[in-house]
Parts: C-alpha cells; sequence; structure tokens
C-alpha cells in the first residue's frame, strides 16, 4: 500500500500542477459525456417520437408492402386477419389504408400518400379527432411542412386524385380540418391522413388495410403470411443507421477532446522524467526499487484522473442535470438534418455513458502515464543522481 | 575476512566508455571496512571517489574486480536485492541533500521507513528520534525550500541514520555548505558514529572534513595512493 499513498502524497504535494492537470482533464470527462449525452438524446428522442407517432410497439405489414417503393402500394392491401382483428376492437392495435394518389394545391400538382386513420384510435399519435369532428366530405389532416411547402392550411379546399382497387381513378375535394405540428417527417412530408373508412370507400378496399400498428406493451400476436411483423428494431434502424453516421463526427470530437486531456498528463509525465531525475535516483538509493519507481509514477499519472472524476463530478453533475433539464433549443434548420427531434434536445446521460466514459479515461491516462514512466527502467539509480532536482 | 569487516573490495575496476576511449574511473582497488569505521575517501574531481561510494552502495557495480558489503556481492546482485540492501542497511547523504521538495522534515525522514513497513507509532517514534539527534524536531512540518543549507543538509543526516543503518556512504556531505554549518554536521556524524556504532564513509576533497577523519584514503586517477590513520581534531 505504500506506492498509492506515496502517489498520493506526491500528487497533492505539486499542488498547483497537479490541480492544472486535473481541471484539463476534468473538463474532458465532462465534455465527453455532454457530448455522448446529446448523440444518445438524440437517439432517445426521435425514438420516443417515432414511436409515440407512427410505430407503437411494432407493426404489421402487408407482405407486397415496400415503404421504398410506392409503386407497391396497388397491391398492399388485404383484410384484417382475425387474431389482429380483435386487438383492432379492443383498441390495442390500428390499422392504416395507404394508397397513392396526386393533388393540386394552388394549382400545382404533388403526389402524395394518402393514409386512412380510425379517427378514434389512441395507439399512435395521429390526432384523429380533427377527423372524426368535421363535416366535410372529405376531411384531411396534414402536417405543418407539408402545409408549408404546399401552401395548404385550415379550411383550404384541395382536389386529389387516386386509383380505386379496380384502377380506375377518382377525384374529389378534401377539406383541410387542421394542420398537426409533429417532430416525425415521415406522418407529415407528402402525407394526407383521412378518415380509414372514408378511404376504404374511396377506394373500394372495404375492411382492408396496408399497415396494422400495435399499441405500447402489445406482444404481437401469431398470423397468418399475408401479414408480416415488423419490430422496433427493423423499424427504427434507419434511424440508428443515421445517428451512426452523425456520431462518426462526434467521436471525432470525443478523441480531440481526449488527446487534448492525455497531452496534459503525457506532458506532465515527460517533463516529470527530466524534472525529477534526481528525485527518481534518491527513490532507488532509499530503497525503492525500479519497478516501484515506475508504478509510482504511473499511479501519478493515473490519480489524476481519479481525482479529474472527482473534480468533473462535483461541478460537472449539476451543469449537465441542468442542461438536461433546460435543454438545448435547435436552430429552425434542423429539420434538414432528418431527425425526429423537434425544437430542443434533450441530453440524455445513461448510466452506461458515464461508467463507459469513466473507465475510458482512467485506462488511457494510466497507458499514458505508463509509457514515460517505462523509461525510468532503463536509467541507472547513479545516471538518474545526476539528474537536475525539481 | 576478518569478523569485524563490512565492506571488502578486491581488484575493483570501473571503466566508462567515452567516445573511442575507455575511461578508466577505479583502477585495481583492493580496500576492507570494519563496522564503526569514521573513513574518508580523498581526492580531487575525477579521482573515483564518488564511483567507489556508489559501488559500495550498489547504485553501480563494478566492471571487474568484487566488492562484498555486509556479506553481499555488489557484482552478483539484482537490482531488487540492490534495493533491498540499501533499504535495510545503507544510508546516503549527498552532496546536494536530495530531499523530497514536496515532502515536509517529517515525512523526508519518515520515507525509508515507510518501505521497511514499519507502523505508524513506530514511525513516529523513530523519525522524532532522529530529528532530535540533528536538532530539529521543532522543523518537522516545514518543507525543504523553507531550510536553509545546513539544515537541510542535518534532515538528510536524519533520513540517512532514522533505520539505523550498518553503513552509511555521504558524498560530499559538506560541500554546500558554509564553515560553521560544515563543521556543526561532521561534530553531529562523529556522535552518531560514537552511539550508534555506524560505519561512516565519506568521499570528500573538504579540509574541513578530512580533520574529523579517523583514516584516510587518498585516491588519485582512480587507485589507491595512500590508506592511513589519522587522529581526529
Amino acid at each position: 500500500m505504500i506506492i498509492p499513498r506515496l502517489a498520493l502524497r506526491n500528487l497533492l504535494g505539486a499542488g498547483i500542477r497537479t490541480w492544472l492537470n486535473v481541471v484539463v482533464l476534468s473538463f474532458a470527462f465532462v465534455s465527453i459525456i455532454w457530448s455522448q449525452g446529446l448523440l444518445e438524446g438524440m437517439n432517445k428522442q426521435a425514438a420516443d417520437a417515432m414511436i409515440h407517432m407512427e410505430y407503437g410497439n411494432g407493426q404489421y405489414w402487408h407482405a407486397n408492402y415496400d415503404r421504398y417503393d410506392p409503386l407497391t402500394l396497388e397491391d398492399a392491401h388485404g383484410a384484417i386477419p382475425p387474431t389482429l382483428q380483435i386487438l383492432v376492437d379492443n383498441g390495442k392495435a390500428t390499422p392504416i389504408l395507404i394508397t397513392f394518389a396526386t393533388m393540386y394545391p394552388n394549382g400545382r400538382l404533388q403526389t402524395v400518400l394518402l393514409k386512412g386513420i380510425d379517427p378514434n384510435q389512441s395507439v399512435m399519435g395521429i390526432p384523429g379527432e380533427f377527423l372524426a369532428k368535421s363535416d366535410a366530405a372529405i376531411p384531411a389532416l396534414i402536417g405543418a411542412r407539408m402545409a408549408k411547402n404546399t401552401g395548404l392550411k385550415i379550411g383550404d379546399i384541395v382536389t386529389i386524385q387516386w386509383r380505386d382497387v379496380n384502377g380506375t381513378y377518382d377525384a374529389q375535394e378534401a377539406t383541410i380540418v387542421q394542420v398537426m405540428t409533429t417532430s416525425v417527417q415521415s406522418v407529415d412530408n407528402g402525407t394526407i391522413w383521412l378518415p380509414l373508412k372514408k378511404l376504404q370507400n374511396m377506394t373500394g378496399m372495404i375492411g382492408q388495410a396496408t399497415i396494422i400498428t400495435l399499441a405500447k406493451g402489445v406482444e404481437p400476436p401469431a398470423t397468418n403470411d399475408t401479414w408480416q411483423f415488423e419490430n422496433l428494431d427493423c423499424l427504427l434502424k434507419d434511424l440508428r443507421d443515421m445517428v451512426k453516421s452523425k456520431s462518426i463526427g462526434s467521436s471525432i470530437m470525443y478523441i480531440i477532446l481526449l488527446l487534448l486531456a492525455m497531452l496534459a498528463i503525457f506532458d506532465t509525465q515527460v517533463l516529470s522524467i527530466f524534472r525529477r531525475r534526481k528525485e527518481m535516483g534518491t527513490l532507488m538509493a532509499l530503497g525503492l526499487t525500479r519497478v516501484k519507481v515506475i508504478q509510482l509514477f504511473t499511479l501519478e499519472g493515473a490519480l489524476h484522473s481519479v481525482l479529474a472524476v472527482l473534480v468533473g463530478a462535483l461541478y460537472g453533475t449539476p451543469l449537465l442535470a441542468l442542461f438536461a433539464k433546460v435543454g438545448w433549443s435547435l436552430p429552425e434548420n434542423t429539420d434538414s438534418y432528418g431527425f425526429a427531434i423537434g425544437d430542443k434536445l434533450f441530453p440524455s446521460y445513461s448510466l452506461g455513458l458515464v461508467v463507459t466514459t469513466t473507465i475510458l479515461v482512467m485506462i488511457v491516462t494510466t497507458i499514458v502515464s505508463f509509457l514515460p514512466a517505462r523509461r525510468i527502467a532503463k536509467l541507472k539509480p547513479t545516471e538518474a543522481l545526476r539528474g537536475r532536482m525539481a | 575476512m576478518k569478523n569485524d569487516v563490512i565492506i571488502e573490495t578486491r581488484g575493483l575496476f570501473k571503466r566508462y566508455p567515452l567516445g573511442e576511449h575507455t575511461i578508466v574511473a577505479l583502477n585495481d582497488i583492493s580496500l576492507h571496512f570494519s563496522k564503526s569505521e569514521f573513513a574518508g575517501l580523498v581526492g580531487p574531481s575525477g579521482s573515483g571517489k564518488t564511483t567507489l561510494l556508489n559501488i559500495i552502495g550498489s547504485l553501480d557495480s563494478p566492471s571487474e574486480g568484487s566488492a562484498t558489503v555486509l556479506g553481499n556481492q555488489i557484482e552478483s546482485l539484482s537490482s531488487r536485492k540492490a534495493a533491498e540492501l540499501r533499504n535495510h542497511h545503507i544510508g546516503f547523504i549527498f552532496q546536494t541533500f536530495n530531499l523530497l521538495p514536496v515532502y515536509s522534515v517529517f515525512e523526508n525522514v519518515e520515507f525509508p521507513l515507510l518501505l521497511l513497513g514499519l507502523s505508524a507509532d513506530e514511525r513516529k517514534k523513530m523519525v522524532f528520534e532522529a530529528l532530535e539527534w540533528v536538532n530539529l524536531a521543532d522543523r518537522a512540518k516545514s518543507k525543504p525550500a523553507q531550510l536553509s543549507g545546513g539544515q537541510s543538509q542535518r534532515v538528510a543526516i536524519a533520513r540517512a541514520i532514522v533505520k539505523r543503518p550498518a553503513i552509511i556512504l555521504a558524498d560530499e556531505p559538506t560541500a554546500n555548505l558554509d564553515a560553521e554549518n560544515s563543521h556543526h554536521i561532521l561534530k553531529t556524524m562523529v556522535t552518531l558514529n560514537k552511539e550508534l556504532g555506524t560505519t561512516f564513509l565519506f568521499s570528500t576533497h573538504d579540509a574541513k572534513v578530512v580533520q574529523y577523519l579517523r583514516r584516510k584514503i587518498s585516491l588519485i586517477d582512480g587507485h589507491v595512493a595512500s590508506d592511513e590513520l589519522c587522529q581526529p581534531a
């Protein structure tokens, strides 16, 4: 136990030199947790919003449905299987019918997806009640992005044209009954929400659906081959891939911060080798073995990280907690990033993140401290004693 | 070897490479030192005094010949065994004091006892005893930077003597001290030598030290020019 005691004594005895390093290292430590927390928060916030607005506890897709290919929609509809119908009847699932259409806002032509939803459902966060209470022949609900892109607003009437189940074109005027604000782009851009029964009647697809979304907490029952269950891992894969690609930039910042802190430790250790050579020689003359001298100097460096974690916790905990509560206001063009994170980003600091960062900082600091200390092993006591005293 | 001989060198050579040449620092040194001796290696700079002291102190090894210290063959000691020998049996006093700058006087003197694994109570008792010997008990909490040269060297003596080693090796201990402090330090060492029976071996070219020696070994160009007993002042 003598080495830890000596290392701590040396460290605290070095005064301002130690505390400068500790502050730099603690800053890197807190910054790493903050930046990684932003990324985790972005991931969590976007996933939560998508689950709430669109995915629930997963979706059953009609076998012909391909979300990346609108042309598949023509054949991607079918009757709701009995096992799922029971869930729908109990409010534990909701069917969505999707069809390809064309709209003519302000004389322009735009392709859209018509999505039929039960106005009284509560499985998804789509505000269907506006569809339920409207007297319009075809009440339509759109998102704020869609409204902005098309110039449509509440009360506007827009012509929509679609093909029914037999391939016959039909057109009618729909009334915009509500413009909803949502961070989830996939329920907004290029989408018009109509009452499910209305859309089924318009297309002749009575009692049919393209997707059936399960409510949160509902386990997916077995069904026939026509319907395939997509769990949240599949549904959120694109989001997670996108976060992963964004995390490269964050990783670079992570590495730069870590390198800066390590540079301070490495610099101190290298300086120690040259400035404290005589001290090392004295320690050896007093009976400390070379291995123990290496252990002492490595531990001295590594203890910087322990102090940095303590100091970082002291000012970082309230700072990061405040930041997690208040959030970070995002600029208006954040929508273009493709994330469903709204106008504020709330960092999320998991225990895993804190523990991993702590361990990483400690391991890297120890390695960085060991490398220059290893050079002592090659130093003869007589050579060390000839060095300058600190 | 007589029973009370604790240091013996036989045909000791130490050579250093210097570019294409070789410097012979020690040239066929054969000496022995008994328990409780107060002896000095005297000679000009470069005569090999410090090199011989370093070999006896197991900080260095000879190029040829043998050095036996308390029954340990220095040339065949592993670095761990050498550290163990220094830790238990040898105290060092350096020209530049070599106190550990971030430690207090107490902690500096305590250091060798920490390595010996003594309890806190034992350490405290022995440290204050050593500080009493050198009249510095009242400066136990001071840092080396707050001490004069004479006081620093007295702390170094306390650190060397605190573990009651068999041998104390002092390399130019008065080189950085004025006359008054030098005499004070040397008198302290003479007292410790008499009271504790510790063997003192000096390397010096200071006349003030020489007058306290009971044995003077003159080294010139790495070999023993004379080895004589003296009558201390």
